[in-house]
């Protein structure tokens, strides 16, 4: 799909407007991601005002730093997801640190599956949410609803095959949360620890 | 070969057997295959392993007094070289939080009824649409904003009778031919946005004003009118789906409330013009001269004190010329000025002159509209 490489134009734009430093585009950038800056650091850090605290410096760093969005480089939504999973897992780890610090319990290793797991779980959550609807709708039926796949393709008007085909990408697509490649990953935070 | 057909027959089913979404003669054959195929067991344990971090979204409901803190604190560390006016600010934040409401709606929500009330000819009137229609009552009253920036206008070929919200309201419901549904709520948030980046950029440098067919408003006033409007509308659709809705923060408030304190010395002459408040006592005041005042104090979040010049537009507000005293929460006289509480029931406090108080919340209530 060549639409895939070119980054929409409302990217740019926004790119743009926050470089110029207009304060109604800072506000539009909220209005469209702020649920899903909050959702992805409260699913790492678990608990609201963090996440609050979170949600407050991934837009301070865009609108400080409109230049390290790059449009070219991708779609400004999954920038944004990777920026907010590596703040947020900063957060934790500094918490996490100071807390072994001061001789509580765990070990560093610890703390450090706790961040894998932490990170792994907000790259899949951004995954689902950017699932090609088909594939979401299938995976809604079969886990959530829990119909098997037969009931899933009659459910969605397609054929067994195609419900099986669509289950089966769409955990494919989700295993790769465990990928440190995947774009979003933090540098040191995935494989080793 | 049928040893190569089974093995990507079962391995199709892979997706299915991880979320045991398979039937159980077919989840055992996937199984019995799994000990003979290395490749097929290794995706079999990545999707279940996958399947693990699926979990219902926890449906979190932004704090709506984020977004203003998010921002503000933006703001202080880089200062906006094109900040948004003052005077927007209300209708910003109000859009904006009417649309989070909007965001988990299901159609159940969309469709639910809604009545509309306001006070026409100092009668309770209403009218009756959904929270789909409350939403294009929102956009194609907006959009006398619009238009009046240069902007497009929302209705689009449709013609209303009169260029007053009320008629461009009922001409946009009557011009669809199915009723509105969440549809609607794209066209109204972009609009909304549109006006905040417009008036960002042209505000305050030309004296812009907005007419509303039977009268016009300057630029920012409208403004504040939107956000009143925005809020009002937003807790109509709030009690329509038993939501809880706030009322807007106290700086906001205060401005909401001092545009209808400006507003109602003229709407009492206009008033007494038509012999719908009493002449009685009325004294000529020389434009500019202080005159006899009605002290309205708005307490609670967002108050304040008004001294409204009861005799001329024209007068002054004077303390020492207060005859009457009213006392009111500020979101109360909001509902009030929308016409969602009758005049006789509104003041909490009163002291003085009862004619001058029963004009003042008469006319307050008279300046709702549909």
């Amino acid at each position: 799909m060549p639409e895939r490489d070119a980054p929409p134009r409302w990217d740019r734009r926004m790119q743009q407007r926050l470089a110029r430093g207009e304060a109604a585009a800072l506000g539009e950038l909220y209005d469209r991601f702020a649920s899903l800056v909050h959702g992805l650091a409260h699913r790492v850090v678990g608990d609201e005002p963090a996440a609050d605290a979170l949600t407050r410096d991934v837009f301070a760093h865009v609108w400080q730093h409109p230049d390290s969005y790059d449009p070219d480089e991708g779609p400004l939504r999954s920038w944004l997801a990777a920026l907010t999973n590596r703040l947020a897992v900063q957060r934790l780890r500094t918490t996490g640190t100071a807390a072994l610090a001061r001789g509580g319990p765990g070990t560093t290793e610890d703390l450090e599956r706790t961040l894998r797991h932490a990170s792994v779980a907000a790259r899949a959550d951004y995954i689902v949410q950017s699932l090609p609807t088909p594939l979401r709708a299938a995976l809604e039926l079969a886990y959530f609803q829990r119909r098997d796949y037969h009931q899933t393709a009659t459910d969605l008007g397609v054929t067994d095959d195609e419900a099986r085909r669509r289950l089966r990408l769409g955990l494919q697509l989700l295993a790769t949360a465990h990928d440190t490649e995947t774009p979003g990953a933090p540098p040191g935070i995935g494989g080793a620890a | 070969m049928p040893l190569v057909r089974e093995h990507d027959v079962l391995k199709s089913l892979l997706g299915a057997w991880a979320l045991s979404a398979c039937a159980p003669a077919e989840g055992e054959a996937v199984e019995e295959h799994l000990g003979d195929c290395g490749p097929c067991a290794d995706e079999a344990l990545r999707l279940r392993e996958a399947v693990g971090l699926l979990h219902r979204p926890e449906s979190l409901d932004l704090d709506p007094g984020l977004r203003t803190r998010v921002l503000e604190s933006c703001l202080e560390r880089r200062p906006p070289r094109i900040p948004v006016p003052e005077w927007a600010a209300a209708y910003d934040a109000e859009t904006a939080r009417l649309d989070a409401l909007l965001q988990d709606f299901g159609d159940s929500e969309w469709h639910a009824p809604v009545r509309l009330r306001w006070y026409e000819a100092d009668e309770a009137s209403s009218r009756r649409t959904t929270v789909a229609g409350v939403i294009a009552h929102l956009l194609t009253v907006d959009g006398l904003v619009a238009v009046a920036l240069g902007l497009n206008d929302p209705l689009g070929e449709i013609t209303a009778a009169r260029p007053t919200p009320a008629d461009r309201t009922e001409a946009y419901w009557r011009a669809a031919r199915f009723p509105p549904t969440r549809s609607v709520r794209a066209p109204w948030r972009e609009q909304s946005h549109a006006l905040v980046r417009t008036v960002s950029f042209t505000g305050g440098t030309e004296r812009t004003t907005v007419p509303y067919g039977d009268f016009e408003l300057p630029l920012p006033d409208a403004l504040l009118d939107r956000a009143f409007e925005c809020w009002v509308h937003a807790e109509d659709i709030a009690e329509a789906v038993d939501y809880p809705y706030d009322p807007p923060s106290g700086r906001h408030l205060h401005r909401l409330v001092d545009l209808a304190a400006r507003l109602l010395p003229a709407v009492l002459e206009h008033r007494r013009l038509h012999g719908l408040a009493s002449p009685v006592e009325r004294r000529l005041v020389a434009a500019g001269e202080p005159g006899r005042s009605l002290r309205l104090e708005i307490e609670g979040s967002g108050g304040g004190e008004w001294l409204i010049p009861l005799d001329s537009p024209a007068a002054k507000g004077s303390a020492e010329h207060e005859v009457a005293h009213v006392a009111l929460d500020g979101a109360e006289f909001c509902r009030l000025a929308a016409g969602h509480v009758p005049p006789r029931e509104a003041a909490a406090g009163q002291e003085g002159d009862r004619t001058a108080i029963r004009d003042v919340l008469f006319a307050a209530a008279s300046m709702s509209r549909m």
